[in-house]
């Protein structure tokens, strides 16, 4: 199943380039989008996301600024609320930590003061994936998602970036959309219609199964769609739920696969403490208890730094090894 | 229910040119404030209370040369800010006494007030919060092409966050149609300014080519014929401003706060200086009379407003936090 709008046509793009796509066609669509950012002009970013924007918009519509994260969020909430629909690019997840207050304290709260919208999108990235170190290659998402009126969505890969980006510019409340940078690279067939639109808070099956659930996101949901099939080689049959949106959570499609299956495993870069994976345990012993076979297992990376070599930094993520081994425990255990 | 509207006639109007409608304004901040922290003296006040009786001259004349759908960011000091950008004193006192009718439906108080359709973006409970936001309304105004400003009222407190170094950068650096009026009220929180600022904070400006002036914050013409030549020139594509208006609080950091740590010296020197009585002087007797009768019936009608709008219940909690939820 998968709650992706049918797609007359694809094509296959890398993550970059749904992204750049959602941005065009939004900034074609409606002229009260914009989008401010560090190098996010004529560089296009450090990484080429938003390259050719400044050429097609202008720098009134897409424009650099200066090194001041806290503005930068204030930028979008300001002009969020007096009417543009701004999108916020946070080079780094990392750098977001500068712009807490704003994004929590301001854009969160807008509404709950207001009663008005807040028609804000805030893109920024996430994971290891390059030579970058402790300081560029964290990730929050979990933080985020526990502050109310602040909606979170994590893709993994170029269709659902494409079409939850889309969704989140459309949305009238702030969103805080995570790339991730080891998936980048990463082709998939995508929709090339201008209404490929994901909804926020449905999750998709990207894979189904009878004997265990993993549900993963971020650069985990391919890592746990190749442990599956190797799984399927050994007689287990792994269903793969990716919710793509951690805030609000399709609480009903994830509990309604863990209740069919009985075993559960979550699957994340992000380290286990107080993560996205513990929250998904705690839904499933709260909400499935007399369904489950086993315990819960969470497969991430371990409570320790990213380290900047990149080799080092890989190896601290866990792979479809990792995710394999965690099926295999749940299934003998009961 | 009683109803009450989203704004004040005058804020319709757009006027607070007059001397006498600069004065009525003050007047009705003075006695909005004065009402309020009788009301928090009888405990009907659910929240945090920050006065700036004293102060009123710089709201006022902040706000005399802006129209409806100029932007105003305020501050945790921000009932002078929100009555003279417009809001209705029925619908403020309403929030302040946790009533359904009050502008976030009683649950906020006075920190956590906005009315995006009169372009007050919010008070703020955060010291230095709304400079980010203030260079944002600002930017969506020019990339919109429109003659609107933006002014950002702040305290000195705030000059020592990085979200003021980062906001005049940018507003220079981008030419934003934004004023900055730093209030400066001569005590930070609990402390003296001794203890937070240095230097002159209407030089802050100078190094990013920002022209900044400093008036006398209790002298209701000196303020609004400053912040209107920034406003013009904001207006005209000429940048932003840093306008710093000296003024005294006369009351502690919140209600409750007996401010014992300043002296009493200071504190009557400084009440000489009440800028009400100045603001009075360009009236006739009998005019200044009329509009402090008709200032008295406005809040009695709202004191009576909020009292008789019901309190904000449980039933309230989970509203606006999201326009759509899957």
């Amino acid at each position: 199943m998968s709650a992706v709008t049918a797609p007359a046509e694809t094509r296959p793009l890398k993550f970059w380039q749904g992204i750049n796509q959602a941005l065009v066609e939004e900034m074609d669509r409606d002229e009260r989008v914009v989008l401010v950012g560090e190098d996010v002009g004529r560089p296009g970013g450090p990484y080429g996301v938003t390259r050719g924007l400044l050429d097609r918009y202008g720098e009134l519509r897409v424009r650099d600024t200066p090194i001041s994260e806290a503005v930068l969020v204030g930028l979008g909430v300001g002009s969020g609320a007096v009417g543009l629909r701004p999108i916020v690019e946070i080079m780094f997840f990392d750098f977001a930590m500068i712009a807490m207050d704003q994004i929590v304290n301001q854009a969160a709260k807008f509404r709950y003061f207001s009663g008005a919208s807040m028609p804000l999108t805030i893109r920024t990235m996430c994971g290891a994936g390059g030579p970058n170190g402790a300081q560029h290659s964290q990730n929050f998402e979990a933080w985020y998602s526990a502050v109310p009126g602040l909606k979170v969505v994590m893709p993994s890969n170029a269709a659902d970036a494409k079409g939850l980006l889309k969704s989140s510019i459309r949305d009238d409340d702030p969103v805080l959309f995570i790339e991730t940078l080891g998936l980048l690279p990463v082709r998939r067939d995508t929709p090339t219609g201008d209404e490929h639109l994901v909804p926020i808070g449905v999750a998709d099956v990207r894979r189904t199964g009878t004997d265990v659930t993993i549900v993963a996101i971020g650069r985990l949901v391919d890592r746990a769609l190749e442990a599956a099939e190797r799984l399927e080689s050994e007689g287990i049959s792994a269903e793969v739920v990716d919710p793509r949106s951690l805030q609000p959570l399709d609480a009903e499609t994830i509990l309604g696969s863990i209740a069919r299956t009985g075993r559960l495993v979550v699957a994340q870069e992000a380290t286990s403490p107080y993560s996205f994976a513990s929250e998904i345990c705690a839904l499933a012993v709260e909400s499935c208890f007399s369904d489950l076979k086993a315990a819960p297992v969470r497969v991430t990376s371990p409570f320790i730094n990213v380290p900047t070599p990149v080799p080092l930094a890989e190896a601290r993520v866990p792979g479809a090894d990792a995710v394999v081994d965690a099926v295999r425990g749940v299934m003998s255990a009961g | 229910m009683p109803r009450a509207d989203v704004a004040t006639a005058e804020h319709r109007r757009g006027e607070l040119r007059t001397s006498q409608q600069r004065y009525r304004m003050m007047r009705l901040s003075r006695r909005f404030e004065e009402t309020m922290h009788d009301q928090f003296g009888d405990g009907a006040v659910p929240g945090p209370l920050h006065l700036s009786i004293g102060q009123e001259a710089v709201a006022v004349g902040g706000c005399a040369s802006l129209r409806q759908s100029d932007a105003v960011l305020s501050t945790h000091r921000g009932h002078h800010h929100c009555l003279a950008k417009g809001a209705s004193p029925a619908r403020l006192m309403a929030e302040l006494l946790g009533r359904t009718t009050g502008y976030s439906r009683g649950r906020g108080g006075s920190m956590h007030v906005a009315v995006p359709e009169i372009g007050l973006l919010g008070t703020n409970g955060i010291v230095g919060g709304g400079l980010p936001i203030a260079t944002g309304a600002a930017y969506g105004m020019q990339a919109k092409g429109t003659d609107d400003v933006t002014v950002c009222f702040f305290g000195e407190g705030a000059t020592g966050t990085g979200a003021f170094g980062e906001a005049i950068n940018i507003a220079a650096l981008w030419a934003l149609p934004l004023v900055f009026i730093c209030e400066n009220n001569q005590y930070v929180e609990l402390t003296p300014q001794s203890v937070h600022v240095a230097g002159a904070i209407h030089r802050r400006g100078e190094s990013f080519g920002m022209p900044g002036v400093r008036v006398d914050g209790n002298a209701i013409d000196e303020v609004a014929d400053a912040v209107e030549d920034a406003v013009l020139r904001a207006r005209a594509g000429g940048g932003p401003t840093l306008v710093e208006a000296v003024t005294y609080r006369w009351f502690g950091h919140y209600a409750g706060d007996r401010a014992a740590y300043r002296h009493e010296d200071e504190v009557r020197e400084w009440r000489a200086r009440d800028p009400l009585p100045r603001a009075r002087e360009g009236l006739e007797p009998e005019e200044a009379d009329e509009i402090d009768a008709a200032v008295e019936e406005e809040i009695s009608a709202a004191l009576a407003f909020a009292q008789q709008s019901p309190e904000a219940g449980p039933d309230s909690l989970h509203v606006d936090h999201y326009g759509s939820r899957a």
